[in-house]
């Protein structure tokens, strides 16, 4: 059996058997693995609490025929801060429901890998707004996914501006010219965060003190987009404390 | 594929947690070769089972009675709350001849992934039986898993408002193990729960 080796980060696990376990993992060179880690459940396990959700581990496989094998893992780092708090764990569990949505097999992003562990990083620091940091994650999931939304010109003619209405379906602000009838007004306060959201940087992004109403109707707008352009919604994302 | 009855029960009992396809067929071929006797033994159980059981309308531990054993013995200690998630976690946690309070049984965990809140579980009524009963202190015995954790969490911040002691069971090193073979995670657990002698 051939042995490869990879870093990764732990998406989710399901039980398998009496004491195993299939884990989930995104790697950095091999997209998606799923793999089984024989008796990890056991007390005294090899593996112990290496392979829990959120882990960054670096990783030595056994290709298999339909799954591949964990036969070692040792951990980089745990992000067991994010583990033992409730709100940091429902914003890390909805990331890395989006990694496992977008990731394929067999198909190396190392955006997305960066993305993630970025993500699971700024959270680990407690950052005062968990729920903004998510945010900022899934609307740069859905770019990196092939669904770029722009803020700064019209999505429709490119016209550049701050315009005033934004379309999920479109992907983007319009302009009052191509804006159909209806369309949601985007207000300056709102237009500003969603920026900052797909820009920013990370340490910022927690700390950033905006209207609560605007943080949520922001981070509302950012699960509508990633509903609309993923074709379904997150489940963690209704659980995460706003 | 079987037909009729051999398939029928090989669909049901793959349904079962732990069961694979190859492991249903094994157990259905063996129900088939086995005394009828002792195949109408086994039916006879499962639905005494779901005819005689339920569950405790004070604790939701599994019961025979409106309450169970516990609850209605008047030696255990009603100050102390022990908040676990199944059934079976009152088992072990008695087994062990260490605890004297009662139990609260949540019926499962918190798990954003697979959509479970605090909403699904029987938080409601634990709340409830604080306002109620006279109890002095809560301990959260939940798995040391991503979703116990998660649910313990989510209780220490709950039950804070309240004016109740709140604790957590200790993690750490498995009795009768070597401390260089510990992961990184168990060791850390173990570390900052360490207690002065
Ligand atoms: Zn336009
Ligand atoms: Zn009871």
């Amino acid at each position: 059996m051939a042995l490869y080796r990879d870093q990764g980060i732990v998406l989710r696990t399901y039980k398998l058997g009496e004491t195993d376990r299939i884990v989930h993992l995104l790697t950095q060179g091999r997209g998606k693995v799923r793999a089984v880690a024989k008796g990890v459940r056991r007390p005294g396990s090899r593996f112990g609490g290496r392979l829990e959700p959120f882990s960054h581990v670096d990783l030595q496989f056994y290709e298999g025929r339909n799954l591949d094998i964990v036969n070692q893992a040792e951990l980089i780092t745990p992000f067991a801060t994010v583990r033992s708090d409730w709100a940091l764990s429902a914003c890390g569990s909805t990331m890395v429901e989006g990694a496992d949505r977008v990731a394929q097999e067999d198909e190396r992003s190392n955006r997305l890998f960066l993305l993630l562990l970025d993500g699971l990083r700024t959270l680990a620091a407690a950052p005062q707004f968990p729920a903004v940091v998510l945010d900022a994650y899934l609307l740069r999931l859905v770019s990196l996914a092939g669904y770029h939304p722009y803020f700064d010109a019209c999505s429709s003619c490119g016209a550049p501006g701050a315009h005033g209405v934004f379309s999920i379906a479109a992907g983007g602000a319009l302009c009052r010219r191509c804006a159909p009838p209806g369309a949601s007004v985007l207000d300056p306060a709102s237009r500003a965060l969603l920026m900052a959201l797909l820009g920013a940087d990370w340490a910022v992004l927690g700390a950033t003190a905006v209207e609560p109403r605007t943080r949520r109707a922001a981070g509302a707008l950012v699960h509508s987009f990633l509903t609309y352009h993923l074709g379904k919604p997150l489940r963690a994302w209704d659980l995460v404390p706003r | 594929m079987y037909e009729g009855p051999v398939q029928d029960l090989i669909e049901e009992l793959g349904r079962l947690p732990g069961v694979g396809p190859k492991s249903a067929q094994r157990l259905a071929f063996h129900l088939l070769a086995v005394d009828r006797a002792d195949a109408e033994r086994l039916a006879r159980a499962i639905v005494q089972l779901k005819e005689r059981v339920r569950f405790c309308a004070r604790c939701f531990n599994v019961s025979e009675h409106e309450e169970c054993r516990v609850c209605r013995d008047p030696r255990r200690d009603p100050s102390v709350l022990c908040v676990v998630e199944e059934p079976r976690d009152v088992q072990a946690i008695e087994k062990t001849g260490e605890f004297r309070g009662r139990y609260h049984v949540l019926g499962g965990a918190i798990s954003p992934i697979d959509g479970v809140g605090p909403d699904q579980l029987h938080i409601r009524q634990l709340v409830a039986r604080l306002g109620e009963e006279d109890i002095g202190e809560v301990v959260l015995a939940t798995n040391p898993n991503i979703e116990g954790e998660a649910t313990a969490s989510y209780l220490g911040r709950l039950l804070k408002a309240m004016d109740v002691r709140v604790s957590r069971i200790a993690s750490g090193l498995p009795v009768g193990g070597d401390l260089e073979y510990a992961d990184e995670v168990t060791l850390g657990r173990a570390f900052s729960g360490r207690r002065e002698l």
